[in-house]
């Protein structure tokens, strides 16, 4: 099972090292979404470092969207759900090494964006970079468990790319709020209860939608 | 025709009874309840408002047991209770998010306050909303129920979660205190025409779900002679 899911994660991986196409426009999409809601706020104002966890996580889910938007339509388009689907592998082979691929990416861009916005709002991340990699982690992989799902489900929809928001935004209020407050908490150096706290709905969300999709997305690319 | 006749004469049935429960209710609200001290007259809303809070969560319930037992037993029936019960909860819900912020407007002086059970409603709205718009932007019945089983099962999983963040998030930044909660020290007569509008609006789901459901079958029948008509 683990080479299966490896065999379908290489050539994804393979087919991005080769266009360039997802990373790239998702690491200067969040970019200028960082830039972009620093003119929200006055200069120099205090009110922006206090903002900026949430704002830190409204870029990635953003960015996230386009690489969500992208990970079934060059399949559905090109005919190549057809065959992994006829290749023999149980239908979860596919979920998750579709899933676990938009994991690896949406971190890769989180890693390239971050020292970048810690700059832009004047954070220091240097000395909970560990806190925080934790949260980034545990939140990326809900994207990914929801989101490989949801994406699946948007893109046999018409006008795909609004149906995924639509779906995806308010089923994962719970990470959202979540990924924002613990990471606030690390930066003010709140006790680890109350980043705990947090991240206990995080790692519960993961874990009840990991089972949940593992269950269902035999029915959402059944044909 | 004569399992139609019969399930008619059953929706007739039940809607008399509701049509008798609710000019009841009607008089329980507005003529046997006194009226509340503090709030006045405004408080009467309660026995809409909260009312139609539990139908939606029910029709949501509803949602989700008919989604699994769709996706499980491939019933077209399950599919059906499951579209016909989600398009009730969402009307319901939007009678909770219009009556709520008319109470509030004047008893805490802020048509929309951030608390969980506002939020919690707001995002079930959401939820639901999006539910019935995945329906209509897939092609194909049958994928459609589909893909709305699965949403279905993952909204209302979604929910307790929902719940318990924004509780916590509530929690670390603490409301103004809202003196007197609902449900304190009811008078007994308000006691009584709040159980009874639980009741009549219980009855009034399952009417609608009852009628929707048939509304959806005929459409299907509809179809299927349309169908064979072109050929």
């Amino acid at each position: 099972m683990i080479s299966k899911v490896g065999a379908i994660l290489w050539k994804d991986i393979l087919s991005e090292y080769r266009t360039k196409e997802m990373l790239g426009s998702m690491v200067v999409f969040s970019l200028l979404v960082s830039v972009i809601f620093n003119f929200a706020f006055p200069p120099g104002s205090e009110l922006m470092r206090e903002a900026a966890p949430g704002i830190l996580w409204m870029t990635i889910i953003f960015a996230s969207l386009l690489g969500l938007n992208r990970s079934f339509v060059y399949e559905v388009d090109k005919g190549c759900l057809q065959g992994l689907m006829l290749a023999p592998v149980d239908r979860n082979v596919i979920y998750l090494s579709k899933a676990l691929v938009n994991f690896i990416f949406i971190t890769l861009v989180e890693v390239l964006v971050l020292p970048v916005f810690s700059i832009f709002f004047d954070l220091n991340v240097i000395n909970s970079l560990l806190q925080i990699f934790l949260v980034l982690i545990l939140s990326t992989a809900g994207v990914a468990i929801i989101g490989t799902l949801f994406s699946a489900i948007s893109v046999n929809t018409r006008s795909r790319e609004i149906m995924l928001p639509i779906m995806y935004f308010p089923v994962f209020i719970p990470v959202i709020f979540g990924a924002v407050q613990s990471t606030k908490a690390i930066l003010q150096e709140q006790p680890w209860s109350v980043i705990w706290g947090w991240l206990r709905i995080v790692i519960a969300f993961d874990v009840i939608f990991l089972i949940v999709a593992l269950l269902t997305f035999e029915f959402v690319i059944e044909e | 025709m004569k399992a139609t006749t019969s399930t008619n004469r059953a929706v007739v049935l039940l809607g008399g009874a509701l049509l008798v429960a609710m000019i009841i209710n009607l008089y329980l609200i507005f003529m046997l309840a006194p009226e509340e001290r503090s709030m006045g007259q405004v408080q009467r809303i309660f026995y809409f408002h909260v009312p139609s809070a539990w139908v939606a969560f029910l029709a949501f319930f509803v949602v989700f047991i008919a989604s699994i037992f769709y996706l499980w037993k491939k019933d077209r029936t399950y599919d059906m209770v499951a579209y016909s019960s989600a398009e009730i909860g969402v009307i319901f819900a939007t009678l909770v998010l219009i009556t709520g912020p008319i109470w509030a407007r004047p008893v805490w002086n802020t048509w929309w306050e951030w608390t969980p059970r506002l939020t919690l409603f707001l995002v079930l709205w959401f939820i639901y909303l999006a539910y019935l718009m995945l329906r209509s932007f897939v092609e194909g019945e049958e994928r459609a129920a589909r893909f709305a089983a699965v949403f279905g099962i993952v909204g209302f999983l979604d929910v307790p979660l929902v719940y318990v963040s924004i509780r916590l998030w509530r929690d670390i930044h603490p409301s103004p205190v809202i003196a007197g909660g609902e449900g304190s020290g009811l008078h007994p007569d308000m006691k009584l025409a709040f159980f009874f509008s639980l009741f009549t609006f219980t009855l009034l789901f399952g009417f609608l779900l009852i009628y929707r459901f048939q509304l959806q079958k005929s459409t299907i029948a509809v179809s299927e002679i349309k169908k064979q008509l072109a050929y």
